[in-house]
């Protein structure tokens, strides 16, 4: 009590912003705030003034214009006669396309050769620190380049494969086409079609929906016979032999709905100047998505590696102990552990690996910085307007991908009770 | 009181920003320097030689600028531009003066604040095909795949073009003439499309230039000519009437072989004027009388260069067509010097 009386009780000064501990914190804070608001606005109104003194002016009606020219590559409708609001779209879905194959296969081949890195097989090992440190030494752009060479330069043109005695031949009985512009796979067709559903923007197969449909329908009920089998196992100590009815659930409904909806296969041919008929997946896809893919995962198994490392070596001792077999160890006891390690650095790569993805226009992939950024920016001429929007498409992408992320490693890091 | 400074800050700023550039004459006079943007490589047009040496058409509209304005051809800072960065080069204010192949358009002029002070090259766009494809016009081309160069007004007329005729067709859109030229090589593409005079100077730089034909077709007009920045006219006349200064002097036949005796005076007033032994037209544009003698002793008139670069004798070949004076069916006309 008499402490309290002691305490000279002034309440707030001025000069206590300056000679106080306490609050000295908040002056520097608020003067450094303001020295960056100054920054920023002076480079915003500095750009505004020179933009203003060119008589342009910012804005972003060009979006709605015309675009007027062709993309080749769309996963949505699209034709010149679209928007250049649209066309950006079309990018934007062809980088999250080549983004999510290049995430998932980047993360397939990161984790296998991150575990094969540590295997005790010497070739084996290292075999694959070679392939770590090429691909992570040496820049994407000159991977992307040379993968793009490499297939415009080795596979023939459509034109080859044309005449009695063509140059080139056809694979997997005359069904699929290599050639320096795509790949021409055989697409499936349906005799007794469900046709298509219009979702807008793009046309989706409902012959498609359908096939998924069935096929998720048949796992969930064959995790409900098999929840079943482990409560008998639990009960009597004798699991049910369950493998046929897994079988039939999986693979029964699909091939009972191809066949009534009567599936048969549109191959390509040689019509013109290029195939026609079937699916003709460009050499620029490929090319993006093995160079993002190869370079990412070498980056990936770097982060395995860490992560397998940081597991004590007690807990593969113990497994071994306990007499499971180094593959159900890695799978069982030490990866689990490791994901802790391992995701939050992960979704930097992945992070990477999208933005990484704008380096399309080595291989003339249309993605979003080849419309948007690309054609766009030029027949309009608004490049301040185009790139802004752009950094803010890629930001949001970004932030979205981190926050799903974290999700997810929330869900897999230590759980401390 | 954080606004009020966020303000205060603003106000300064744009204090700051309004202090910039005054003329462009006197900016390049005071830098002793021209700055001008031009192609990254496109030979006969633009392109350095093997010496690092800036030779062609574009290159040489450079030239007689810096002669006129600096008395000397040699002080040009050559800045390659992109079909993609070009216009905002010269915005920035980083180029002076654009000679880039670059077509006239309504909206560069009006959207992008440009302004295109005439035509130095009248061209179309074109197609070019391996001889050993059977093409021979464009309209046989529904199904191909075609290589366009990005950036360009190429890509809206061959939308257009396809469309009219009810074709289908496969852009690859490309970065450069250089990565083009590796793709249609490899006939990763069937046909290469640009302006014809572009597909000329591509296909002179191939092994064998032979094997290929630029097919007959002309899709659009392409008036390509040197470009400024809006705001600044007595800049714009200068670039303008140092183009019409070439051309005139085609259609007076000085060369650069006679120059120098004609510039002593003669019984052509209007050579005079433009030569300055008779009335001072250079100084109504910030220069001196002899400044369009400068211009056109610095790589000969336009008849001059056009041989020198890209005309028949060269491995360009291209022949005069719409690009010859007017009153020899073509359309190269020089507003008259009075």
């Amino acid at each position: 009590m008499s402490l309290a009386e002691d305490r000279p009780d002034s309440g707030f000064r001025l000069s206590k912003l300056v000679y106080d501990s306490r609050y000295r914190g908040y002056t520097i804070q608020a003067l450094f705030l303001c020295a960056l608001f100054i920054a920023i606005g002076w480079l915003l109104s500095n750009a505004a003034a020179n933009l203003a003194r060119l008589g342009l002016s910012p804005s972003f009606d060009f979006l709605w214009n015309r675009a007027g020219y062709d993309i080749s590559l769309k996963l949505i409708h699209f034709t010149n006669d679209s928007t250049h609001g649209r066309a950006a779209l079309v990018g934007l879905v062809n980088t999250l396309f080549i983004s999510v194959l290049g995430c998932i296969t980047a993360t397939v081949l990161g984790v296998i050769v991150g575990v094969l890195r540590l295997s005790k097989n010497w070739v084996v090992a290292r075999l694959m620190t070679v392939y770590v440190e090429i691909f992570r030494n040496v820049p994407l752009l000159l991977w992307l380049l040379i993968i793009y060479a490499v297939l415009t330069a080795v596979t023939p043109a459509p034109n080859a494969y044309r005449g009695a005695n063509p140059s080139a031949h056809m694979w997997f009985w005359g069904s699929v086409a290599i050639t320096n512009r795509y790949i021409a796979l055989p697409a499936p067709m349906f005799t007794h079609s469900l046709g298509f559903a219009d979702l807008g923007i793009f046309w989706i197969s409902l012959d498609f929906v359908a096939l998924v449909a069935v096929i998720v329908a048949g796992v969930l009920i064959n995790r409900v016979i098999l929840r079943r089998a482990s409560r008998i196992q639990e009960a009597t100590g004798k699991r049910p032999t369950t493998w046929w009815s897994t079988l039939l659930l999986i693979l029964g409904p699909p091939v009972v709905l191809l066949f009534a909806l009567g599936l048969h296969w549109d191959f390509p041919a040689l019509k013109g100047f290029n195939f026609r008929g079937g699916v003709l997946a460009p050499n620029s896809i490929f090319a993006l998505w093995f160079g993002l893919s190869a370079y990412t995962a070498a980056f990936i198994a770097e982060i395995v590696r860490a992560g397998i490392l940081a597991v004590s070596k007690g807990q593969t001792e113990a497994a071994h102990a306990l007499g499971l077999r180094p593959g159900r160890t890695m799978s069982l006891v030490v990866l689990p552990q490791a994901l802790r390690v391992i995701v939050p650095p992960l979704i930097s790569e992945f992070l990477n690996l999208t933005k990484n993805s704008t380096l399309a226009f080595a291989v003339a992939y249309a993605d979003l910085g080849a419309t948007l950024g690309g054609i766009t920016l030029n027949q309009s001429g608004r490049a301040l307007e185009c790139i802004l929007l752009m950094m803010l498409i890629y930001l949001i992408i970004s932030l979205v991908i981190s926050a799903v992320m974290n999700v997810y490693n929330r869900s897999v890091r230590l759980k401390e009770r | 009181m954080k606004t009020s400074v966020f303000l205060a800050g603003l106000a300064v700023a744009g204090l700051a920003a309004a202090a910039a550039s005054a003329s462009t004459l006197s900016d390049v006079q005071k830098r002793g320097v021209l700055n001008c943007g031009v192609n990254t490589g496109l030979v006969g047009f633009g392109a350095p030689d093997a010496n690092g040496h800036w030779t062609g058409f574009d290159v040489a509209m450079c030239r007689a600028v810096a002669a006129a304005v600096l008395g000397d051809s040699s002080k040009i800072k050559f800045v390659p531009t992109s079909g993609e960065t070009r216009f905002t080069a010269l915005q920035s204010g980083e180029i002076d003066m654009l000679a880039r192949n670059s077509t006239w358009t309504f909206k560069r002029e009006n959207d992008l604040k440009l302004t295109f002070v005439g035509v130095n090259y009248y061209d179309g766009q074109g197609f070019m095909v391996k001889k050993s494809l059977g093409v021979s016009s464009a309209k046989e081309l529904g199904g191909a795949t075609i290589c366009v160069q990005t950036g360009t007004t190429t890509e809206l007329n061959l939308a257009d073009y396809f469309k009219q005729h009810n074709m289908q067709y496969t852009p690859i859109s490309i970065k450069n003439d250089a990565e083009g030229k590796q793709q249609f090589l490899a006939g990763a593409c069937d046909a290469y499309t640009t302006d014809a005079s572009g597909l000329a100077a591509l296909r002179a730089t191939f092994e064998k230039p032979a094997d290929y034909v630029i097919l007959p077709e002309i899709i659009s007009k392409e008036p390509l000519g040197p470009v400024v920045r809006q705001g600044d006219e007595q800049w714009a006349s200068i670039v303008r009437w140092t183009l019409y200064a070439l051309i005139e002097a085609e259609e007076l036949g000085v060369t650069s072989k006679n120059l120098e005796e004609l510039s002593k005076g003669t019984k052509n007033p209007e050579l005079n004027r433009l030569l300055g032994s008779e009335d001072n037209l250079g100084g109504m544009i910030g220069l001196d009388k002899l400044w369009a003698k400068r211009a056109i002793a610095a790589g000969g008139n336009y008849g001059e260069i056009f041989e020198a670069n890209i005309g028949t004798s060269t491995p360009i070949g291209l022949a005069r067509g719409l690009n010859a004076q007017w009153n020899k069916g073509g359309l190269m006309y020089a507003i008259p010097f009075h």
